[in-house]
């Protein structure tokens, strides 16, 4: 956080010195604006976490996306990722959810790799107006191993950094 | 705007729904995690503000010509490496990210180099990283999931280039 707010203070130094006190303003209104769009679904997205938190079984979860789920996890994380709706708001706050119920590095490592790059939502409302349909369908169906792969790398590494399945 | 307004209603919608099944196993599990919620948001708030108003300035300070120019008609590796580099670079929201990835295109960039550029603006963008996935999530995952991504938009643009652009 510090190291951000180190960035931030240069960089607006900088704009400063380029823009004047004008275009800090200006920049400083559009990011508000946004922020105040934003607050509503980060709310949702804490929502909805906390929500899968309390109602997923815990010893179900460890069992379908925890450290012995094989294949099925991973593709069930990507699957998971790929319906996911809403933004980073969304997303995140899950995927910890499921890292806090059992779901192991791997799965979670699918399916964040899924919400970032087959996930609907940003396609639909960025991608296809911006770069075209032919673009976004090539990269959607390459990127359709990606994140079974990723999830698959990620519990290989993770298994032989920590053999013991240490927690911390 | 329609679309914004689309992912409001099926994320609230989402939240109705869990919401739903968390009170019918009872209130006190519909509360706890409504308290939950909150304390997370709240917890939350500062962050995503330092992240959200400030991000502004920095995206104002990386000039997007040069992340245009790494995208140029390069071809080969070297070209995929650059676009996964300057992927990783780009300041912004996804209209920033996408619009270099088009006007790279237009330019007359390789699809395998833009691919990596897009793919790899998905996986590392830094703002998303730094403002998005490290407050939410534990900050030994976030830097374990970016690292076992790193092979995966080369491997992309390599499947581009075996399979070409239709």
């Amino acid at each position: 956080m510090i190291s951000i707010a180190v960035l931030v203070a240069v960089s607006a130094v900088l704009v400063y010195r380029r823009d004047g006190i004008d275009g800090l303003l200006e920049i400083f209104l559009h990011d508000v604006t946004l922020f105040g769009g934003i607050l509503p679904r980060v709310f949702a997205g804490c929502l909805l976490g906390a929500f899968i938190a309390e109602i997923l079984p815990h010893d179900k979860v460890s069992r379908s996306l925890g450290p012995a789920s094989g294949l099925k996890g991973l593709l069930i994380g990507t699957a998971f990722g790929a319906i996911l709706p809403g933004g980073p708001f969304t997303a995140y706050p899950v995927a910890s959810a499921l890292l806090t119920v059992g779901a192991d590095f791997g799965a979670t490592i699918a399916m964040v790799v899924s919400w970032t790059l087959i996930g609907y939502g940003r396609a639909v409302a960025w991608e296809l107006p911006i770069m075209g349909t032919d673009f976004t369908l090539w990269r959607i169906v390459i990127s359709l191993p990606l994140p079974v792969l990723a999830g698959a790398l990620g519990r290989f590494v993770y298994v032989r950094m920590y053999p013991k399945g240490a927690d911390e | 705007m329609s679309a914004a307004l689309l992912i409001d209603i099926i994320l609230w919608g989402s939240v109705i729904a869990v919401g739903f099944i968390a009170f019918q196993r009872g209130p006190t599990v519909l509360t706890s995690s409504l308290r939950e919620g909150t304390m997370d948001f709240i917890g939350i708030v500062p962050r995503i503000a330092l992240g959200v108003i400030g991000s502004g300035y920095i995206a104002a300070v990386i000039p997007q010509e040069i992340i245009t120019g790494w995208l140029g008609p390069n071809s080969g590796w070297l070209g995929v490496a650059t676009a996964v580099v300057a992927g990783a670079a780009t300041p912004g929201g996804p209209v920033v990210g996408f619009s270099i990835g088009a006007v790279a295109l237009k330019a007359g960039g390789g699809p395998p180099q833009v691919l990596a550029y897009v793919i790899a603006w998905a996986l590392f963008a830094f703002q998303r990283l730094l403002l998005w996935e490290i407050p939410f999530m534990p900050a030994r995952f976030v830097w374990f999931r970016a690292a076992v991504s790193i092979p995966f938009p080369f491997l992309a643009a390599a499947i581009a280039m075996a399979i070409g652009k239709p």
